[in-house]
C-alpha cells in the first residue's frame, strides 16, 4: 500500500526532505558529506565516477552528480544542506547553487534578493498554478 | 538560584559568518545587518550572561545521516569549531557547562523530553554565527554555552508546541540548579526563507513581522502553528523558526521586548532578531 499524498507535496518547486526522500537518498547524501574532507574532494575530482562508485546509490543519482543536475538531485533525496558540499567542491556559492535550481544567471538571482526576495503570491500552491 | 533572565531570536546566515571573517562587515551589502545588530551587542554587554543556552540546529556538519537526533544537547567540556568545507571559523573554542548540562539532561528526561546526549560535539554556523552577532569578536567567548542542537534538516521537525513545551521543561530545569547564574537563551535560524528548487529565495516579511510580533503579544498563534504554513508561507528552511519558540517557552509567561532588527537580504534569507526580557 502506497502512502497517501501529504499536504506539502502541493507546494510548488520545492522537494520537502521526508523521511521517504531521506530514505531514497541516503548513500547520496553520505557520498556528499564525505566532500567536507579536503582529501575526499581532490580524489572525487580527479575521477567523479570511479569516487561515486565507492556509495551503493543509483545510477540515475551518479548521472545527476556528475551532471550536476540540482533540481534532481533534489528529487532523487538529496538535501540543500549536503548538495552544497557538492557546489563548495567546485569552488561554486550557495547563491550560484540556488540560481542554478532556480534556473537564472547568478547575477540575476542576486538582484532578487536585493529586491526584497521572492514574493509567495502565486507560489502557494501547485493547483492553483495548474500543475497538479 | 540559576534564572533564565531573557532571550534572544536571531538568524544564523552563513554568510554573516563569512562576510565578518573576511572583513567585509563594512561593505554596503553587510553593513545594514551589522549595524542592526549595534543595539544587540551594547545589550549583551550589558547583561553580561554566565551561560548561553543555543537552541540551533546542525546542518550536516555535525551529523550526517547515520544517526538523526531530533533533540541533542551538548554535554562536553568543549565544542571545537566544525569544518563545514572551506576551513573552520576563525572564532574561538566553544566552552562548555557539563556540570549544568548534566543537570538538564536529567531534568528534561524525567519531564519526558527523550534527550541524545553528545559528548563530543563540533559545532556549526548555526551556533558560531548567533555568537559573532551577539558577543563580537573576542579572543574568548565570554560566557559558557550548551548547545542544544534541534533536527529541522529532515522533515518533520519537532512541532512548535514542541519546542515550546521544551522551552517551559528547561526553565524549570534552570531554576532547580543551585547556584547563581544568569543565563540567556538564544532560539536561532529564520525568517523566512528557502533555500532549494525551483522556489528558492523566497521571502514572507508579512509572515516574519507577525512572528516578532506574537511572541511578545499572541505566543499561542505561534505555539498552534501547523508546519505547513512555515513551509507553504514562509520557505522550506523557514520551519527552522520552530526553534524559537523553545526560546519563548523559557521565559514564562510575561515578557518585554526591548530590541528588534529586520532586514532583507542576506544571502537567501531575510535575517531577523529580537530581545525578550523575562518579567
Amino acid at each position: 500500500m502506497a502512502k497517501k499524498q501529504e499536504a506539502y507535496e502541493d507546494i510548488p518547486g520545492t522537494w520537502v526532505f521526508d523521511a521517504q526522500r531521506a530514505r531514497q537518498g541516503y548513500h547520496l547524501n553520505q557520498f556528499l558529506y564525505s566532500l567536507m574532507k579536503a582529501e575526499n574532494r581532490k580524489e572525487f575530482l580527479a575521477d567523479e565516477r570511479k569516487y561515486l562508485l565507492k556509495f551503493p546509490m543509483t545510477e540515475e543519482q551518479r548521472e545527476a552528480v556528475m551532471q550536476r543536475a540540482w533540481n534532481r538531485l533534489l528529487e532523487l533525496g538529496g538535501v540543500s544542506y549536503a548538495l552544497a558540499k557538492l557546489a563548495f567542491t567546485d569552488g561554486k556559492s550557495y547563491q550560484f547553487m540556488a540560481s542554478q535550481m532556480v534556473g537564472v544567471p547568478e547575477k540575476d538571482y542576486v538582484d532578487m534578493m536585493l529586491k526584497g526576495g521572492r514574493s509567495v503570491e502565486g507560489w502557494r500552491s501547485k493547483k492553483e498554478r495548474g500543475e497538479a | 538560584m540559576a534564572k533564565i533572565v531573557a532571550g534572544v531570536g536571531t538568524s544564523h546566515t552563513p554568510a554573516i559568518g563569512a562576510a565578518l571573517d573576511n572583513g567585509k562587515s563594512g561593505e554596503p551589502y553587510w553593513a545594514p545587518v551589522f549595524k542592526g545588530y549595534e543595539k544587540a551587542k551594547e545589550w549583551m554587554a550589558r547583561t553580561k550572561p554566565d551561560v548561553v543556552i543555543m537552541i540551533y540546529n546542525d546542518h550536516v556538519n555535525a551529523f550526517d545521516f547515520k544517526i538523526i537526533p531530533t533533540f541533542a544537547i551538548g554535554c562536553g567540556a568543549e565544542f571545537p569549531i566544525a569544518d563545514e568545507g572551506w576551513g573552520p571559523r576563525p572564532v574561538p573554542v566553544v566552552k562548555g557547562h557539563p556540570e549544568l548540562a548534566s543537570h538538564i539532561v536529567q531534568s528534561l528526561v524525567l519531564d519526558e523530553f527523550d534527550m541524545t546526549i553528545v559528548n563530543e560535539l563540533q559545532v556549526d554556523h548555526g551556533l558560531t554565527v548567533p555568537m559573532s552577532l551577539l558577543f563580537g569578536q573576542p579572543k574568548e567567548w565570554p560566557a559558557r554555552v550548551i548547545p542544544l542542537a534541534v533536527n529541522v534538516v529532515q522533515y518533520p521537525a519537532p512541532t512548535g508546541h514542541r519546542c515550546y513545551m521544551l522551552g517551559k521543561a528547561i526553565k524549570k530545569a534552570i531554576e532547580s540548579w543551585d547556584e547563581d547564574l544568569k543565563v540567556v537563551i538564544f532560539g536561532t535560524g529564520g525568517l523566512s526563507h528557502q533555500i532549494q528548487g525551483p522556489r528558492a529565495g523566497l521571502v514572507n516579511t508579512k509572515f516574519d513581522t507577525d512572528f516578532l510580533d506574537d511572541l511578545s503579544r499572541n505566543p499561542q498563534r505561534l505555539v498552534d502553528l501547523p508546519p505547513l504554513e512555515y513551509l507553504r508561507d514562509a520557505g522550506n528552511e523557514a520551519i527552522e523558526m520552530v526553534m524559537w519558540l523553545t526560546m519563548r517557552g523559557a521565559l514564562g509567561h510575561k515578557v518585554e521586548e526591548v530590541y528588534r532588527f529586520y532586514h532583507v537580504p542576506a544571502s537567501s534569507t531575510a535575517v531577523g532578531s529580537i530581545i525578550l526580557e523575562a518579567r
